[in-house]
């Protein structure tokens, strides 16, 4: 160790968490530790100031409720203390780069948020007359007009509540207008072996059976696999593109004929749509729907899991089977078509109550004008320059799973440069977190061995690339050199090491339960 | 563009690295006649100011509900929430942070999902929760789902008080997958028709309490006639500050209880995005659609959050999930948490007694005007009413007075031939000079 000439060291001491350093307390500095609300809460106590009711709910009888809840309450400053304490055991984007493939994890912008606060917005109600909220019904209008202009298609269902709920609204339009021609045969719903789960998981949701598509060597649809699995049993089949391994399906406009031949639809899971947005437009590529996931390539936040939105754009063959509600332009303006009546009775239905998620639209759209139509192509195209340029600057030291060619918004490694190092992925990835970083996705696609799926965004500086690049090197050095412990052990600088998955899964304790008392527990 | 990090010469410098002559080498997977020769034809970026001026006008041609006398419920309640709520969930760790799958670097999102699942199984009167689906009427929809897979049986019952885009939601996906569907016609308080319409093929009956026209219900009856018939109990509820008053699903006998948990913590938001809650018996557990977050250990023994029995789920299971929910609805979740974290019990009973209090006022004003009649005989913050002229008539000339009166039962029902039924609902936002002049206006309107 070095000193400067006032005995303060100029170098790390310890690289471990501790350093063999314990506080009197239990204390870890500035990381608080924090119980659980039925630990701290007090039962009478409440942070809310309301006055009492004047009057009694004798009309309610023995519809009353009588026993206790079991809440406890906080003051309003034991509330703020509780929240940003647990806050701060949090990774988050706005501390550094969180790389996580199919997730895109991107800025999102402050103003968004702002917009979506006015109470022009936020404070109106789904069932308050359609004439007090024509500001609303053009905002919806609006995103409309951009997302089918975007992706190049006729129209869009704005309402579904995130991307799965889009699939589903997808699939199901494609059953409505097999089912309006009479055609009841398709039973079946073609997948690739690299899709999200929640392609087979939609399709089998809704009493498809999912058959499996081929991957080629270098990670696209087997052509030949899809012409010998098309036929009249199949509905759909469901792609994504850019596909999850990070690669552009090059016979696109080839699958998207080989589909319509077989009579069956042609879904596209958008969640990559981030890569193309504003350079290729879905609907010229053959795609009959594809959902859009707001919360991904339009930035809306995702909230530690949601809510997202996941509007889903259709092509003039399932247009008519859009679910309701939609947008009308009559002879008084907009006007919200809630029911399947007259023209409108091909609809299948309806994918949930009140209209979508409002909160979103505001947010995408303020994202979507912020850009403009020439920002958001250079989205796409930094995005997908970040993704190549992390490929490039580790390809050396970790193994791409796909080397040749360009990559598109994510960057894909398997686990081969790993081989006979004792450390796993997961190793691998847990050792990220004392470096600072969020783990990639991890053992997804399912494709390739231990695969490690990279996506920075187009939000990422260069520097800050530069950082995680320098980072993901010296880890692969370490590996290489055989410092197996610091994967083995990792993390070690996290709020809490590797928690016990096995355990969870076999006593489930879904919630907090008051002690059980000493003549019990002794039973 | 504000958002961008990377300059000219990054770009540069980067495509130098990758060996790249252009960005367009980085896109040659894409076939050439896909490739768009310029931009889309949308407008061009726009700065902070100008965007706030485009949205802020648009935001204020609608009449926002706390700008007026506000009678709206039926499935979406205005409450008052504290500012410490929005605060805390504006926190950039809680915001922008994804699913928690990596717990080391996620025990914020995982211990409030935690302390989430014990609020919304100790309102509700369940054994367990989950960690939230989309809303209300998918968590409904969900249900009958799951109800389906537990009996194997393929027929719902669904009540008359149930709300009707609820039961469109589950009609939707009951369809798709084969489960039939019975609704039983609208009735302001017909809950215990459903009890004549199970039988042996019944895989569950849904009712809702306080149902759509308010009525609140002990199902408890119902409850034992559906599982006297191997059926399961689905209790929904569409307003959950009425917990705080009303008899849990729970302890009338449910065996799920889903709920719109948006009352607790969130805006209107003109129906979304919203939170819904759900809540079923610990045996059932393994059939629950959606994230459910459990305690364990860490390597050193420490207690931790985890996302667990993943295995239901499609990301594990993919065709053989028990739902295709990935994303839910985790900030709402958390500003429920939140919010409920402030109430505890003494508050929350107070703010459910002030919504009760608010809505008889409000009934007993509106019944004293000439030709109106009072449906709802027992209910909880709203009620409906029969007019004598058609409800959204009457809504439109009231809004045209500034007055905002509720919800026309035909905007949600068109066919049912109740065109003269409205929905009113008081939450602890409405004043007395609210209600005064909702009275007023409505006279002068029916006159």
């Amino acid at each position: 160790m070095s000193m400067n000439n006032v005995g303060r060291p100029t170098t790390p001491q310890s690289t471990t968490a501790s350093g063999g350093f314990a506080s009197l307390t239990g204390g870890r500095g500035l990381l608080q530790d924090e119980v659980l609300i039925f630990e701290r809460g007090g039962w009478n106590k409440t942070g809310v100031d309301l006055p009492e009711a004047t009057m009694q709910a004798d009309d309610l009888g023995d519809l009353l409720r009588r026993e206790p809840i079991g809440l406890p309450g906080l003051s309003e400053p034991e509330t703020l203390r509780h929240y940003v304490r647990l806050s701060q055991k949090n990774h988050a984007i706005d501390l550094a780069l969180y790389p996580l493939g199919s997730c895109t994890m991107k800025h999102n912008p402050r103003l968004n948020e702002k917009m979506a606060r006015l109470a022009g917005f936020a404070d109106i109600h789904p069932l308050q007359p359609q004439s007090t909220v024509p500001g609303a019904l053009e905002l919806m209008d609006r995103l409309a007009h951009w997302l089918k202009t975007l992706t190049g298609m006729l129209a869009v269902a704005l309402t579904p509540k995130a991307g799965a709920h889009g699939e589903l609204c997808g699939i199901l339009a494609i059953r409505a207008a097999h089912e309006a021609r009479g055609d009841a045969a398709r039973k079946v719903v073609l997948v690739p072996t690299s899709a999200h789960g929640t392609n087979p998981a939609t399709a089998a949701f809704v009493g498809y059976s999912v058959r499996e598509i081929a991957q080629t060597d270098d990670g696209r649809v087997d052509l030949a696999d899809l012409e010998a699995k098309l036929g009249p049993d199949v509905a759909a089949i469901m792609v994504t593109n850019p596909n999850t391994c990070g690669l552009f399906e090059r016979d696109i406009v080839e699958i998207a004929r080989l589909t319509h031949a077989a009579g069956a639809y042609f879904y596209c899971d958008g969640a990559n749509f981030n890569a193309i947005v504003g350079r290729v437009r879905p609907g010229d590529l053959g795609v009959d729907a594809m959902h859009i996931n707001l919360h991904k390539t339009f930035s809306t936040p995702h909230g530690g899991g949601g809510p997202g939105a996941g509007p889903v754009v259709l092509s003039e063959a399932l247009a008519p089977f859009a679910p309701t509600p939609w947008l009308v332009h009559g002879p008084d303006g907009l006007r919200l078509e809630e029911e399947a009546i007259g023209e409108a009775a091909q609809a299948f239905g309806r994918m949930s109550a009140f209209h979508g998620q409002m909160g979103m639209y505001v947010r995408a759209y303020a994202y979507m004008r912020s850009h403009g139509a020439d920002g958001l192509k250079q989205v796409a195209e930094d995005a997908v320059l970040n993704a190549n340029y992390i490929k490039a600057r580790l390809g050396d030291v970790m193994s791409p799973a796909f080397p040749d060619g360009p990559c598109m918004h994510e960057a894909l490694f398997d686990d081969e440069w790993l081989e006979g190092s004792g450390v796993t992925t997961l190793d691998f990835a847990k050792a990220m977190i004392d470096e600072g970083f969020h783990p990639m996705t991890m053992y997804f696609p399912l494709v390739v061995h231990g695969a490690m799926l990279i996506e920075p965004t187009e939000t990422e500086s260069k520097h800050e690339l530069d950082r995680f690049i320098a980072a993901l090197r010296a880890l692969a050095e370490a590996a290489r050199a055989g410092d197996v412990d610091r994967f083995k052990g990792a993390p070690h600088l996290a709020p809490l090491r590797r928690l016990d998955e096995t355990l969870a899964a076999r006593k489930p304790r879904l919630r907090w339960r008051p002690e059980a008392p000493a003549s019990l527990a002794a039973e | 563009m504000r958002y961008l990090p990377l300059t000219p010469e990054d770009r540069q410098q980067m495509l130098h690295a990758i060996g790249a002559s252009g960005i367009d080498d980085l896109f040659v997977d894409v076939p050439r006649s896909a490739v768009l020769p310029g931009p889309v034809d949308l407008p061009g970026f726009a700065g902070e100011l100008e965007v706030e001026r485009e949205l802020g006008a648009l935001a204020a041609r609608n009449v926002a509900a706390g700008t007026v006398p506000f009678f709206c419920g039926a499935g979406a309640y205005r409450h008052h929430v504290p500012a410490s709520v929005d605060h805390i969930i504006q926190r950039s760790e809680f915001l922008t942070s994804y699913t928690p799958y990596q717990p080391e670097i996620a025990q914020g999102t995982l211990q409030v999902l935690f302390e989430f699942q014990t609020q919304v199984a100790a309102l509700t009167g369940m054994e367990v929760a989950n960690a939230s689906l989309y809303d209300g009427s998918t968590a409904a929809a969900e249900a009958v789902m799951m109800a389906s897979r537990v009996t194997r049986r393929g027929k719902a019952v669904m009540s008359g008080g149930l709300h009707p885009q609820y039961a469109q939601s589950v009609e939707n996906l009951a369809h798709a997958s084969g489960v039939a569907t019975v609704r039983l016609d609208p009735a302001v308080d017909g809950e215990d028709a459903v009890i004549a319409a199970i039988d042996a093929d019944t895989a569950c009956v849904v009712v809702q309490t306080p149902n759509v026209f308010g009525t609140a219900t002990d199902v408890t009856r119902i409850s034992a006639a559906a599982q006297a018939a191997g059926a399961l109990m689905i209790v929904v509820t569409t307003e959950a500050v009425s917990f705080g008053m009303l008899k849990s699903p729970g302890e009338m006998g449910a065996d799920i209880a889903v709920a719109e948990g948006q009352s607790i913590g969130n805006a209107l938001n003109f129906g979304g995005p919203y939170v819904g809650l759900f809540a079923c018996r610990e045996k059932l557990v393994r059939q629950a659609p959606g994230r459910l977050c459990g305690e364990t250990v860490d390597a050193e023994g420490q207690r931790g959050f985890v996302l667990t029995l993943s295995t239901r789920e499609q990301h594990i299971r993919r065709d053989k999930a028990t739902s295709n929910i990935c994303t839910n609805s985790g900030l709402c979740a958390l500003a429920f948490t939140i919010h409920m974290s402030l109430l505890g019990e003494v508050g929350l009973r107070r703010l459910a007694a002030l919504n009760h209090q608010q809505a008889v006022k409000t009934k007993n004003a509106l019944a004293g005007v000439s030709g109106v009649e009072v449906l709802t005989p027992r209910f909880f913050n709203e009620f409906a009413v029969r007019l004598p002229k058609p409800a959204a008539d009457v809504v439109e000339a009231l809004a045209a007075r500034g007055v905002i009166a509720g919800v026309p039962y035909s905007r949600l029902n068109p066919g049912a031939g109740m065109d003269d039924v409205l929905l009113v609902c008081a939450t602890e936002t409405v004043t007395d000079g609210d209600i005064d002049a909702f009275r007023t206006q409505l006279a002068e309107v029916l006159a």
